[in-house]
């Protein structure tokens, strides 16, 4: 009897003490688990099969598809476009990205009034997608697998890498925060979210570039890339960045070209 | 015939000379030209919050140079910052550390999703490990935990934590942290909770 | 008609494996909106799954189905090139039919 309750009182040290140790890792490990179990079914699926829908369908003031939009690889060509951008455009004498350009498209082709098309571009918690995120969650479907490989030939692609640069570590705003708080130093997180180095980690750039459209469960909606900038810059305490205005595209180059190579994985999905 | 196989040759030569101009990068001042029109408020996020003070603007020089700022203007910074605190009229330092756990939980305030009447919190959790019954926490900034138990309750500790939480900058030129006193994140009160969180005996940081 | 699904089916060794992603916000109609009414229940009550013509799968689901519900289910006698249709009617009388090659 004696033998039992020493034994037993060892077990119960013993597993208290272990139950200390279940901390970071652990959970860490748990929550990536269960990202993974979500991969087959993410909803982006659906999303993008709208935004396929929207693509070919003849819309707005001048009923038409956008079937003839240039994203940089020929009108039309789509497969492969998202990977390629952003991306220097002769013909708005810009550099622009995917959202901008489907915009820029949306304008010329169909029709559509600029400041409506972008006044509410990101839906609502559970809402149902806006056209801009279905258009990016098909663009980006259609580069599935294809190497990231943003253009710096022509100088306002350099200029725009250039500018992103300087941008990404600006600090400012009453918390003083730039990108690079977060961003710029390897193997860093808030709480217990991971935060990828885009600036001098290369694999952390691609991660991040690559998986981005995705649907992110904790909001039910799929979040584009300008919507990251934007949800980033509201937590800086910086105000608002107008919707693929130069500045994110500026950003999105320094974080495209620093990501160059790797394949693209989007939409993926996200907390 | 000669003379047109010339201008032919001319203007090749031309076109060669326009495309191979050099590039040259965009200053600093064309940069943040490009960046103030590219932004527009929205809610308490005004555009001012797009000037830059001289520390922002050393600090993010430094940053993306690679190049850590002179020692010269580290100490300036630093002394200036020092200059700027305030602290508490009533030589009281520690308020509620209950109250204290629960303004380092809350990451709230000043964005424009907020409004001029949301109680900021720190959001310590971000950053730092604090109470060990916390495991949820960032690795931003150094852990926390055993706080006095490390460093003692000495008058200097006191000034040390106040001055640190009232503005980080006072003991490191560019210290990541907010300047939650300086720049009127939090109020004295919530200041003192935060005290206590570190540096009340009974604190469970101390336990 | 409403938003198109996605339909993915393999022939695998021991029969074809389908994977159905459907679109659909399966309201329970438990759920009350921010002024308090009862969000009415609009979800999917019967699918079925054809495989050149004939019937594999029929289901008959309600309200604890979650939203873009994910169906997976392996059948025999299916082979590549074949055609597979997937049906769903809701509670509404909506309706959507999508069809897939078996791969």
């Amino acid at each position: 009897m004696k033998a039992i309750t020493r034994a037993a009182l060892g077990v119960a040290a013993f597993a208290l003490s272990c139950t200390a140790a279940f901390g970071q890792k652990d959970t860490a490990d748990a929550i990536a688990r269960y990202r993974q179990l979500l991969q087959d079914g993410n909803p982006a699926e659906l999303v993008a099969a709208r935004g396929e829908a929207l693509w070919k369908e003849k819309r707005g003031p001048k009923n038409a598809s956008l079937e003839q939009c240039d994203l940089g690889l020929g009108a039309g060509v789509v497969k492969g476009a998202y990977a390629q951008m952003p991306r220097y455009f002769a013909d708005a004498d810009q550099v622009m990205d995917f959202e901008g350009r489907v915009v820029h498209c949306m304008v010329t082709l169909q029709g559509f009034d600029y400041a409506t098309v972008t006044k509410s571009p990101y839906s609502g918690t559970g809402q149902r997608q806006t056209e801009i995120e279905a258009l990016a969650a098909y663009g980006v479907e259609l580069s599935r697998g294809v190497p990231v490989n943003i253009p710096q030939s022509h100088p306002k692609e350099q200029a725009s890498y250039d500018r992103g640069k300087q941008l990404f570590y600006m600090r400012a705003g009453p918390y003083d925060f730039s990108c690079a708080t977060c961003h710029g130093v390897t193997g860093q997180r808030i709480r217990l979210q991971d935060l990828p180095n885009i600036a001098a980690n290369k694999e952390d750039a691609q991660r991040a570039f690559t998986t981005w459209p995705a649907y992110r469960v904790s909001q039910g909606t799929l979040r584009s890339m300008q919507w990251r900038l934007n949800d980033c810059f509201r937590q800086q305490r910086w105000p608002e960045p107008v919707f693929a205005s130069p500045a994110t595209v500026d950003l999105i180059t320094f974080l495209g070209v620093n990501a160059n190579g790797a394949k693209m994985d989007s939409p993926s999905i996200k907390r | 015939m000669k003379n047109k196989i010339a201008l032919g040759g001319l203007s090749a030569v031309a076109v060669l000379l326009i495309s191979c101009a050099v590039y040259t990068a965009p200053t600093r001042e064309e940069t943040l030209q490009v960046v103030k029109s590219s932004f527009k408020e929205r809610g308490i996020a005004k555009l001012d919050r797009l000037n830059q003070s001289d520390l922002q603007v050393a600090c993010s020089e430094a940053s993306v140079t690679g190049k850590d700022l002179p020692q010269e203007a580290r100490t300036r910074l630093e002394r200036q910052a020092l200059a700027t605190v305030k602290y508490p009229a009533d030589g009281q330092y520690l308020g509620d550390f209950k109250q204290g756990e629960r303004i380092a939980q809350t990451g709230v305030g000043m964005q424009w999703s907020d409004s001029d009447k949301t109680v900021a919190g720190g959001n310590c959790y971000a950053c730092h490990e604090i109470s060990p019954q916390e495991i949820a926490y960032g690795n931003i900034g150094p852990s926390l935990k055993g706080y006095r138990k490390l460093r003692g309750a000495s008058p200097a500790v006191m000034t040390y934590t106040w001055g640190k939480l009232w503005n980080s900058h006072a003991y490191n030129a560019c210290s990541q942290m907010p300047r939650y006193g300086d720049a009127n994140i939090l109020t004295n009160a919530q200041l003192k909770d935060l005290m206590a969180l570190l540096l009340d005996p009974d604190s469970p940081v101390n336990k | 008609m409403a938003d198109p699904m996605r339909i993915r089916a393999t022939e695998q060794p021991d029969g074809v494996d389908v994977r159905v992603l459907m679109s659909h916000e399966m309201e329970t109609g438990q759920r009350r909106d921010s002024a308090g009414k009862i969000v009415p229940a609009h979800y999917i009550s019967n699918v079925t799954v054809s495989h050149n013509g004939k019937q594999v799968l029929s289901a008959e689901w309600g309200p604890a189905v979650a939203k873009n519900p994910y169906l997976q289910f392996k059948f025999k006698g299916g082979k590549k090139g074949d055609k597979l249709t997937v049906t769903w009617v809701d509670n509404k009388g909506d309706t959507r039919t999508d069809e897939a090659t078996i791969s």
